[in-house]
């Protein structure tokens, strides 16, 4: 009798299974689509996109949409390709991920571990600046870029993003150095080790989870920014910005492949970073977000 | 003046006071236990020596310098926490020299004062692993390590044991003792463990909100306790206190308690001072190894008094058994042999050593002076 129930229990739980897995299977092929569609169109050439079924696998397989895409597409008014704006996207991203993310860094240490009065505040405001949405600072910062001199460079950009990225990268430091035991940091002191010491070899080597979170965080939000880009570019404008223009030219026959080349083109560097560091993403995050 | 001097030393923070005008001299070479129990101040004293809280007011020196805003690192003292507090990204042999590195000292000189230390301790073997594989003692030697390679003035231990189980405790305890008897060195040592101050200080402090309640050998503190708070708080299970009244009998004081039943019985002062209290209320304390069966009172104490009381239940502890009863309305224990003959329930003739009795003013809860 017990033996019977038990086995029910087991085949029911078989299905279940089977059915939860079938769901999953599901929701990743309705995610993954988009990016098939992207992937099997780049390498048509156009009349088959134009003349037949865009689920259809390629019958001629080309890859001129995706030199197109990179070096001779018309891009506004200039037959350059995305290339140019992918180098400064480039310039762009690099150093503002890292220098966001080493003051960032730095700030964690300090509102956690070098205490001082009214760091609550301090720390309470660079939070508030997290949730301050895009378009409210794009005037104030034109000014700024303005008396700057830095309007439409890449320093310019690169400096709103730090800017705009220190809230968050702040808040993941703090919350993963507020977990981390000020008895290590005191031993460090008596040890004769000063302020960038300590960061350097007693906290540093242990941020690694939190550092690919920032990074992940910061690289994916620059480089997918377009608002900043579009604003404050100028003539170095970034790949998000360039992507638009390839795909909204309102002349000449719109080329479906090489705009979906260009797409990917553009998502390529994010889909990249995620590979290379995803796994520790979700536990740094867990890690910045649940102690402290 | 003293090789760690501290002079009227008070922290506050905002308006509330922490520590209330500490006030020790420490010897070089005297082990100094700051006892009591949590939020007493006695953490807090041992930061302000380590310059890692800034003093309120009040000096600190350490060998005649002044040490008040003096850098942590500057002080030539060395701390073990209670964490142990070892670096997780570096080796053993890599924490224990850090500190070295800091202050400049060159590769050679480092690995020579390291082999010396872990010769000590004995973690040789350890040296290249990381803190997160090693077991509790073995962090607890390699964070002693990381204080003796430095060679300090002065070596603070803030719990260093708490984080132990109670065998490794007991063991650990003896190893720095035995490790303080070889280097000679002067310790401030912290704890909330009483037997690890009796054990292994020269000098006790024991101190209770802020203020140092009393300041003596282990021998001093235990015996002739300055308050009730002292008396109590040193000494497991902790000492017993009854409220008594003091008469007088044949010329002598006597404590008049009541037994199990309500009946009046009398313990006579070994003190001649109480003649004074006459007729008074105090509070008698008497420590539970000072209550035994007749054939195991101390032969050498001069006053043991008789009491017949009943006895409430037994507890066998392997090495001693100890015994409650009932007096002046408190339970009172009596450490005893463990076979001396005790029933609960029975009645049973008690020795109480009256020359260990203390008595205390039940308003100021000062010890009365003999």
């Amino acid at each position: 009798m017990s033996a019977a129930s038990q086995e029910t229990a087991v085949s029911a739980g078989r299905v279940t299974r089977a059915f939860i897995y079938l769901v999953l299977l599901l929701f990743a092929l309705y995610y993954l689509l988009p990016l098939y569609v992207m992937a099997v169109n780049s390498v048509k050439p156009l009349p088959e996109i134009t003349g037949g079924n865009m689920m259809s696998l390629p019958r001629t397989f080309t890859i001129e949409p995706w030199l197109s895409a990179w070096s001779t597409a018309q891009i506004g008014v200039e037959p350059t390709g995305l290339k140019p704006y992918f180098i400064n996207s480039i310039l762009m991203v690099a150093p503002a991920v890292a220098i966001s993310t080493i003051l960032g860094a730095l700030n964690g240490y300090v509102l956690t571990k070098w205490r001082f009065k009214y760091d609550g505040i301090v720390f309470g405001l660079l939070l508030f600046s997290c949730f301050i949405p895009f378009q409210i600072v794009l005037i104030p910062m034109a000014v700024v870029l303005g008396k700057l001199g830095l309007a439409g460079s890449v320093p310019g950009l690169v400096l709103v993003h730090v800017v705009y990225g220190l809230g968050f990268t702040t808040l993941y430091y703090r919350n993963y150095y507020a977990a981390f035991p000020t008895e290590l940091v005191r031993a460090a002191m008596i040890d004769g080790a000063g302020f960038f010491r300590i960061f350097w070899r007693i906290l540093l080597p242990v941020s690694g989870p939190i550092t690919v979170v920032s990074v992940i965080w910061q690289f994916t939000n620059i480089w997918n920014d377009f608002l900043f880009g579009v604003s404050f570019g100028g003539t170095r404008q970034p790949m998000t910005v360039a992507l638009n223009n390839l795909v909204q030219s309102s002349t000449g026959v719109k080329e479906y492949n090489v705009h979906f080349a260009g797409a990917i083109l553009a998502a390529l560097p994010t889909l990249l970073v995620y590979i290379v560091a995803g796994r520790y993403f979700v536990r740094g995050l867990m890690a910045g977000s649940v102690k402290g | 003046m003293g090789f760690l001097d501290i002079r009227n030393v008070t922290k506050t923070y905002g308006n509330v006071e922490v520590l209330h005008e500490v006030d020790i001299e420490v010897e070089e070479g005297e082990f100094l236990v700051l006892v009591g129990p949590s939020g007493c101040g006695k953490s807090t004293l041992l930061n302000m020596i380590a310059g890692l809280e800034s003093i309120t007011s009040g000096d600190i020196a350490i060998r005649g310098r002044q040490m008040n805003g003096v850098h942590p690192s500057k002080r030539n003292i060395a701390m073990v926490f209670q964490s142990y507090a070892l670096y997780p990204n570096m080796t053993v042999a890599q924490n224990i020299t850090f500190g070295l590195e800091m202050h400049g000292v060159p590769k050679p000189e480092r690995d020579k004062a390291l082999a010396e230390v872990a010769k000590l301790l004995q973690i040789d073997h350890l040296l290249a692993r990381k803190p997160g594989q090693l077991s509790g003692g073995q962090r607890q030697r390699v964070a002693m390590g990381r204080a003796l390679v430095r060679n300090p003035d002065v070596f603070l231990f803030d719990e260093p044991l708490s984080n132990l189980d109670a065998k490794l405790r007991v063991d650990m305890r003896t190893e720095i003792k035995k490790l303080h008897h070889k280097l000679k060195t002067t310790i401030v040592y912290v704890t909330h463990d009483q037997i690890e101050a009796m054990t292994l200080s020269t000098r006790i402090a024991v101190m209770y909100k802020g203020y140092v309640q009393q300041l003596g050998t282990p021998k001093e503190i235990y015996d002739q306790p300055a308050n009730l708070f002292v008396a109590t708080f040193m000494g497991s299970p902790a000492m017993n206190v009854l409220p008594a009244t003091v008469v007088m009998e044949n010329g002598a004081a006597h404590a008049a308690i009541t037994d199990a039943e309500g009946a009046s019985q009398r313990l006579r002062f070994s003190q001649q001072g109480m003649a004074q209290w006459m007729g008074r209320k105090v509070l008698l304390g008497i420590r539970p190894e000072a209550i035994t069966d007749p054939e195991g009172a101390d032969r050498k104490s001069g006053n043991i008094q008789h009491l017949r009381n009943r006895v409430t239940v037994t507890e066998p502890a392997g090495s001693d058994t100890f015994v409650t009863m009932t007096l002046s309305g408190k339970d009172v224990i009596a450490r005893m042999r463990a076979d001396a003959n005790v029933v609960p329930g029975q009645v049973f003739d008690f020795a109480v050593n009256m020359d260990k009795a203390v008595a205390f003013d039940p308003e100021t809860e000062a010890r009365i002076p003999a």
